[in-house]
């Protein structure tokens, strides 16, 4: 390939480095017919960066020309960010390449908006259909929706692409409106009930016995930019839970905003935003798959989380009547609100009592973080001393001592459910 | 003591059903150290197995330890065999729940290498990497890849799958296979210098590596425990990660300087001098001190917005040109003619209409003619729209009596109605905005007077004419 494209890579490449969703995810089978590329063993990270973030997809912009003028976002129009556009060609030439050596699991596309949204849309259509049709690919396909684009447009797109994604971009109207005045909430959700609708109705078609042409499989997912606004984690909260449960959402993702205003501001990336970024990772965990609910998880008082320690330690400091909790009579909804024990463990440990009493020794072979554990469970063998829960200082200990670089540990801890 | 060998799984599970079906209890039975080897300890092989007593016993394990054991068989560890026998001992002799109880130290062991086969297996999954060679005018793709036990078996099927319509190799130090698009085909071990070293793709690669990466967060540590360094000699994009961290502050920097500016508008101006700013007059004033872009430098003063504050009619233009730059007042030059006269024509006098630019500064190139230098009109860019727009915000919020909004020509009517306007079609509709709900755009008069087809400027001319006429109706 020729010089030209490597620039254009290197440039679109570059733009597309803030979007935080990279996991190929979801699709149960590999398409009929694939002759280069599968599905199965989603999730693959094919390499590492240095920022310690997983490559997995081919993720590059189609263009980051962009008509709109959003605020939180590079590729704006009053940006002076050098500019590039692929081809469609280009852009099927280089997943295929990619792919074929292995680099990547497929290929994740978005772009700012050309002409309008309709054209853009189109474009990026055309890449996923040439793939499929023209080149048997099997591999996995995300396509970031424009938004505005005609419910036709999009409904093609998902016959070519596993996940469809559009980003309700920031977590409140007003956000939108001050941020991001071209686009609008109501036209974000509608795209978002299209895609449901026709992914339930393939659903329904297959249920009868019918084969209709699979509907981006592997579902839809969104994107919040968070910390542009004074917009406080609970609004936030309640956006992503109204998306999973009206809009079915396999996934939010939170992306940090990094405002630069001075170039003697703090630099991108060491600030609270991206702690806050992965404490709404936690807490969205808490929501999706430890059965807590919108409205508790929250508890300060300015309705933000609690930037030290992770949520459901929080809610448990917030909350020590319901502690200590007993793991050998437990329900499995009460042992999912122990700190330090995660969703893995607590299947183990419902196993495992079946055979026998759990004492501290089971629990520390099965890593539950014990120090942090340890003042809200009664063992077999351990009684937490009866004071423990009410001293005025166990937040200080059970909080774990602040280390300076453990956010991405905790970051690959969140993404995998674990506490 | 009975010592045997097991060659894989199949192997092991013949062999150990016949120990188990003669009641052979783990203490007396040890698998042979060497894979596959027959060794000098070994009574004479397959012959030494005890035939089955009597009738033989269906020894019932529960399914889940049959996969498992499978898995652990691709470990390394000369130990496996053993440790799978005593569990299926156990399991079949009075620990029927033994794989529950995850804590015990045979199960602890047996997890332990069950976890490192399968992340093994997923590290050759995601860690291979093609290169594509030429074989007689066909395509091969070989890899050399240096796994930490023998998985070559247990993963090739996946990449005969993924890799269907490929001719593909993939090599390591004690097993090999090949993909012919038919068959898999399993060899010994070889050495990497027989792999292919490199392969046209890997700069467009290591392009896409280097782009994709956020500079500004750094943690190696993080890349070495999901990437262990073991496997970067076989990782092309490793190679110039020394340069990706060492270059990274510089990006970093060129992020910020590529940023910064975007929120310094004029609205800082603005919100400095709360006093200034409540009156039309103090912005006007504030505006005189701008120097938020590069405009100011080349202009003469900021053509700021003229005209009542209770005016019903407002007329938004794009920057002020040369005369306006040298007056320091809007539309005054050729342009503002057109622009008289066609309000006179609709019957609207110009003293009530407010009448501004969405930039205020007059943005040229120089050029020299024989008759000395002139300044030739330049299109203001998108950066400098945005940091001009808190002016005309400013002056639209203090215009409250505002009924009609005329845009002239795109640069307004992006900014004002919608950044995707086209003024040739979309020209003389009256739209709702969140400014105004009765909003018009029409030619920029310059562009008229620019338009070298007369029946066609003529022909603009009266569309123009007829906004504005529509706009005088919509007032009433
Ligand atoms: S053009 Fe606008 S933003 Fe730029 S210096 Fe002039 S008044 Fe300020």
């Amino acid at each position: 390939m020729s010089r030209d494209v490597q620039q254009k890579l290197e440039i679109l490449a570059d733009a597309a480095k803030y979007d935080a969703s990279c996991s190929s995810s979801g699709s149960k089978s590999t398409r009929a017919g694939s002759q280069i590329g599968s599905t199965e063993g989603m999730g693959i990270c094919h390499s590492y960066t240095p920022d310690g973030r997983c490559v997995s997809l081919l993720k590059i912009l189609l263009t980051n020309y962009c008509i709109f003028d959003c605020q939180y976002c590079v590729n704006r129009v009053s940006s002076d960010t050098p500019r590039a556009r692929f081809t469609v060609g280009e852009v099927v030439q280089l997943t295929m390449d990619f792919y074929k050596r292995n680099y990547v699991e497929g290929l994740f596309l978005s772009s700012g908006i050309i002409q309008n949204s309709d054209y853009t849309m189109e474009q990026l259509t055309q890449v996923a259909k040439d793939l499929r049709q023209k080149h048997r690919f099997g591999g996995y396909i995300h396509l970031k929706t424009i938004p505005g684009a005609n419910e036709k447009l999009i409904e093609e797109a998902g016959m070519w692409a596993d996940r469809l994604s559009v980003n309700i971009e920031l977590p409140t109207e007003l956000d939108l409106k001050q941020l991001a005045p071209e686009k609008k909430k109501p036209e974000i959700t509608q795209a978002m009930h299209g895609i449901q609708e026709k992914i339930e109705e393939t659903k329904s078609d297959r249920n009868a016995g019918y084969k209709p042409p699979s509907f981006a499989p592997a579902g839809q997912s969104t994107q919040m930019i968070v910390g542009a606004t004074a917009t406080s984690d609970d609004a936030i909260l309640a956006t992503a839970d109204e998306l999973y449960t009206a809009h079915e959402l396999r996934r939010v993702y939170y992306s940090a905003y990094s405002p630069i205003p001075h170039a003697d501001a703090a630099l991108p990336g060491k600030s609270p935003p991206l702690i806050r970024e992965h404490r709404l990772y936690q807490a969205d965990w808490l929501l999706r798959f430890y059965g807590f609910d919108v409205d508790e998880i929250v508890v300060r008082e300015d309705r933000n989380l609690d930037l030290d320690i992770d949520p459901k330690l929080a809610w448990a400091l917030a909350h020590r009547e319901y502690f200590p909790i007993d793991v050998n009579r437990a329900t499995r909804e009460q042992l999912l609100r122990i700190p330090g024990i995660g969703a893995r463990n607590v299947k183990r440990m419902l196993s495992i009592r079946r055979h026998h009493a759990l004492r501290t020794e089971d629990l520390k072979k099965m890593r539950v973080v014990w120090k942090r554990t340890k003042s809200f469970v009664i063992t077999a063998d351990h009684n937490p001393s009866l004071g423990d829960l009410d001293r005025q200082d166990l937040r200080q200990l059970v909080t774990p001592k602040p280390k300076q670089l453990t956010l991405f540990d905790a970051f690959g801890e969140a993404l995998k459910g674990e506490f | 003591m009975h010592i045997v060998t097991a060659t894989d799984f199949q192997d092991w599970r013949d062999t150990a059903r016949r120990f188990l079906w003669a009641e052979v209890p783990p203490e007396s039975l040890r698998f042979n150290r060497i894979d596959g080897q027959p060794s000098l300890f070994d009574g004479g092989g397959v012959n030494a197995l005890p035939q089955p007593l009597g009738s033989v016993k269906r020894n019932a394990v529960p399914r889940p330890f049959l996969s498992l054991a499978e898995t652990v068989s691709f470990h390394r560890d000369s130990g496996r065999w053993n440790l799978l026998y005593r569990i299926l001992w156990r399991l079949t002799h009075g620990e029927p729940n033994l794989l529950e109880i995850t804590t015990d130290d045979d199960m602890h062991r047996m997890a332990t290498m069950e976890k490192a086969v399968r992340r093994d297996s997923h590290k050759m999954k995601a860690f291979v990497r093609f290169r594509k060679v030429d074989r007689d005018g066909v395509e091969h793709y070989i890899a050399w890849h240096r796994p930490d036990h023998r998985i070559v078996k247990r993963v090739a099927p996946f990449f005969a799958r993924r890799f269907k319509a490929m001719h593909w190799t993939i090599l390591t130090p004690s097993e090999s296979v090949v993909w012919d698009q038919k068959t898999l085909q399993y060899g010994s071990g070889v050495a990497r210098s027989e792999a292919p070293d490199s392969d046209e793709l890997e700069e467009l690669w290591l392009t896409y590596y280097g782009s994709i990466f956020n500079p500004a967060r750094i943690k190696t540590s993080m890349m070495k425990s999901e990437m262990p360094v073991k496997h970067w000699p076989t990782l092309p994009e490793t190679k110039i990660i020394d340069d990706l961290l060492e270059d990274a502050p510089r990006r970093v920097q060129e992020m910020i300087e590529r940023n910064e500016g975007f929120q310094r508008t004029a609205t800082d101006l603005i919100q400095s001098q709360p006093e200034l700013s409540q009156r039309l007059d103090g912005v006007r004033e504030l505006a005189q001190q701008c120097q938020v872009c590069d405009l100011f430098r080349e202009s003469t003063q900021t053509v700021f917005g003229v005209g009542p504050t209770t005016a019903k009619l407002v007329i938004v233009g794009e920057q002020p040109g040369d005369s306006e730059d040298l007056a320091g007042i809007p539309f005054v030059g050729p342009a503002g003619q057109l622009l008289n006269d066609a309000l006179q024509q609709a019957g609207i006098d110009r003293s009530s209409v407010y009448v501004t630019n969405v930039v205020k500064h007059f943005k040229h190139t120089t050029t020299v003619t024989p008759l000395g230098k002139k300044r030739l009109h330049a299109k203001p860019n998108a950066r400098e729209i945005r940091c001009c727009k808190p002016w005309l915000e400013a002056e639209l919020d203090h215009l409250s009596e505002a009924s009609v909004i005329v845009c002239l020509g795109a640069t307004a009517a992006k900014a004002l109605i919608d950044p995707g306007f086209n003024v040739t079609r979309q020209r003389g509709q009256v739209v709702s905005t969140e400014r105004c709900n009765q909003t018009i755009a029409t030619w920029h008069p310059a562009a008229i007077l620019r338009t070298p087809d007369k029946a066609l400027r003529l022909q603009k001319l009266q569309q123009f004419s007829s906004d504005l006429a529509l706009a005088k109706k919509r007032l009433e």
